[in-house]
């Protein structure tokens, strides 16, 4: 086969892209490869993934994209740079933006509550008296229900799921 | 596991963990040079010279040996494309790679040959016990470890399994049985990790759930579902045992490979996949170890960076044909 780009030379390199849902194949040499940018290295490797995980924040937290001054003190991101890159810019991020980050966090993972080990500062602080734990947020009530009711609907237990349904729509309602 | 025809099904066991210094941004918001500063302090608390690791800056590697690097899956393909601010602690006998400064702060990663989650585990957690206890991670306790990527929260562990699965993608189930698998909050993908296309049928099965999920209960999830998908593979294994057209096609593969005299990276992965099948089955007298080196050694950037110098992909194709010659007709 010839390249599809200079029609002159034996096509080595054959790049398949699904853009979209739609399939296309390109075949060229590797000169026209090369100048058009398929690095014959990084052929089977995907590249730019962060814009596939922009794609996990979805369109809800942009419709609250009401508060655009509001920026890490840290590292100076505001939620829609997050948004957009779909990265988090540095740790005290989360604190910052915890009520608009839980939502896709809630849905990537299907619940918000770390179960697994702790780094040992983080032990000694909680072993240390504490005051009394803070009572959960709205949204962290929320994010709990919700997970408790796909568990009931993955179960098939539709009346506990109608349930709980009634409980999140009642909290949401709530001013 | 003690069955030899499972075995042959898994050729790795990776463990990896995401890690972030607490009081420094992520690395997309550094520059060069303050990824060299937080590369420095993990390079510090990691580097006690009794764990084996050495300290790499990618920028002094040329581009074969970095691709060659994400070839045997030391580190990601896309922490080999750009080398400005990043390092690698990377162990003698490389099972052990640490990644600095590439979509997190620090990954740690272990690999271990055949289906051994627990050990690769261990050492996992060893590496970030010592990082923990000298450094600040980013840690809350509603979230876990913070990482850049909201994907990753919680254990911040993604756990993989390398499988050939000759026969179930022969028997056009693998679109099935990735659906079933994404159900149970694990993926099924290709050698190469996010987005790639599966190579030799090889695919990576790994954990996609990271909060709200225990270290232990991830690993003994993978390894059950693991376990299921090689029991399928096996049985479907023996069918394909008494298909006289399909042992033809691997006497045929051995042949093209023992005798062409140059072989694309691609029709060589094809080719080796009917070998390693034919291995597994006791069809062929290879050992199975080597088959799995090969796979690697065969790579375009392994191969130029084991002759030390770059070559033309018609030379490599001359020099992957020699060199699979070599291992195949070793007794």
């Amino acid at each position: 086969m010839l390249c599809q780009h200079c029609s002159k030379e034996q096509a080595t390199t054959h790049i398949k892209r699904v853009v979209n849902g739609e399939a296309t194949e390109q075949h060229l040499c590797a000169a026209c490869a090369k100048k058009l940018g398929f690095d014959s290295f990084f052929d089977d490797f995907s590249l730019s993934i962060p814009n596939i995980f922009a794609g996990f924040f979805g369109d809800a937290p942009l419709a609250l994209a009401g508060r655009q001054s509001e920026r890490c003190a840290t590292c100076g991101s505001s939620f829609e740079e997050i948004v957009r890159s779909g990265m988090v810019g540095c740790a005290d991020c989360y604190k910052m933006f915890y009520d608009r980050l839980l939502p896709s966090i809630q849905r990537i993972h299907g619940r918000a509550k770390h179960a697994g080990k702790q780094p040992p500062q983080t032990v000694a602080a909680t072993a240390a008296p504490q005051e009394t734990p803070q009572a959960p947020t709205k949204e962290e009530k929320l994010a709990e229900l919700q997970a408790q009711m796909q568990q009931a609907i993955e179960s098939q237990n539709f009346e506990q799921a109608a349930v709980l349904r009634d409980t999140i729509k009642a909290l949401k309602e709530e001013a | 596991m003690n069955n030899p025809s499972l075995d042959s099904i898994v050729l790795s066991t990776r463990i990896r963990l995401a890690r972030n210094l607490k009081d420094h941004p992520f690395p997309a918001r550094l520059s060069a040079a303050e990824k060299s500063e937080v590369n420095a302090i993990v390079r510090d608390a990691l580097l006690d010279g009794e764990n084996g690791l050495r300290y790499l800056e990618m920028k002094d590697l040329s581009a074969i040996e970095a691709v060659s690097l994400a070839e045997k899956h030391l580190i990601s393909p896309e922490f080999a494309s750009d080398a400005a601010g990043r390092a690698l602690l990377l162990s003698e006998d490389e099972t052990v790679s640490i990644m600095l400064c590439e979509e997190d702060h620090v990954r740690i990663q272990v690999i271990e040959p055949g289906l051994s989650l627990e050990t690769a585990w261990g050492k996992a957690n060893a590496l970030d016990e010592a990082l923990s206890g000298r450094v600040s991670v980013a840690f809350d306790e509603k979230l876990g470890y913070l990482t850049q990527c909201p994907t990753n929260l919680g254990t911040a562990l993604r756990a993989s399994v390398m499988l050939h699965l000759p026969a179930l993608s022969r028997a056009g189930l693998m679109p099935r049985l990735s659906s079933t698998i994404a159900k149970l909050g694990l993926t099924l993908r290709g050698t190469y990790g996010e987005g790639s296309k599966p190579v030799g049928e090889i695919f990576q099965l790994s954990n996609q759930v990271t909060l709200g999920i225990s270290e232990q209960a991830a690993i003994q999830n993978l390894e059950s579902i693991a376990k299921q998908i090689m029991q399928q593979e096996a049985q479907a294994r023996q069918s394909l045992k008494n298909d006289s057209l399909f042992v033809d096609k691997i006497y045929r593969a051995y042949g093209i490979l023992t005798s062409a005299y140059m072989l694309s990276c691609s029709e060589c992965t094809d080719l080796l996949s009917l070998v390693r099948l034919g291995a597994a089955l006791d069809i062929l007298d290879i050992p199975i170890e080597a088959l799995n080196r090969l796979l690697t050694q065969i790579q375009p950037a392994t191969l130029q960076a084991d002759a030390g110098r770059a070559c033309s992909p018609a030379e490599r194709d001359v020099m992957r044909a020699q060199k699979v010659k070599e291992t195949l007709q070793r007794k």
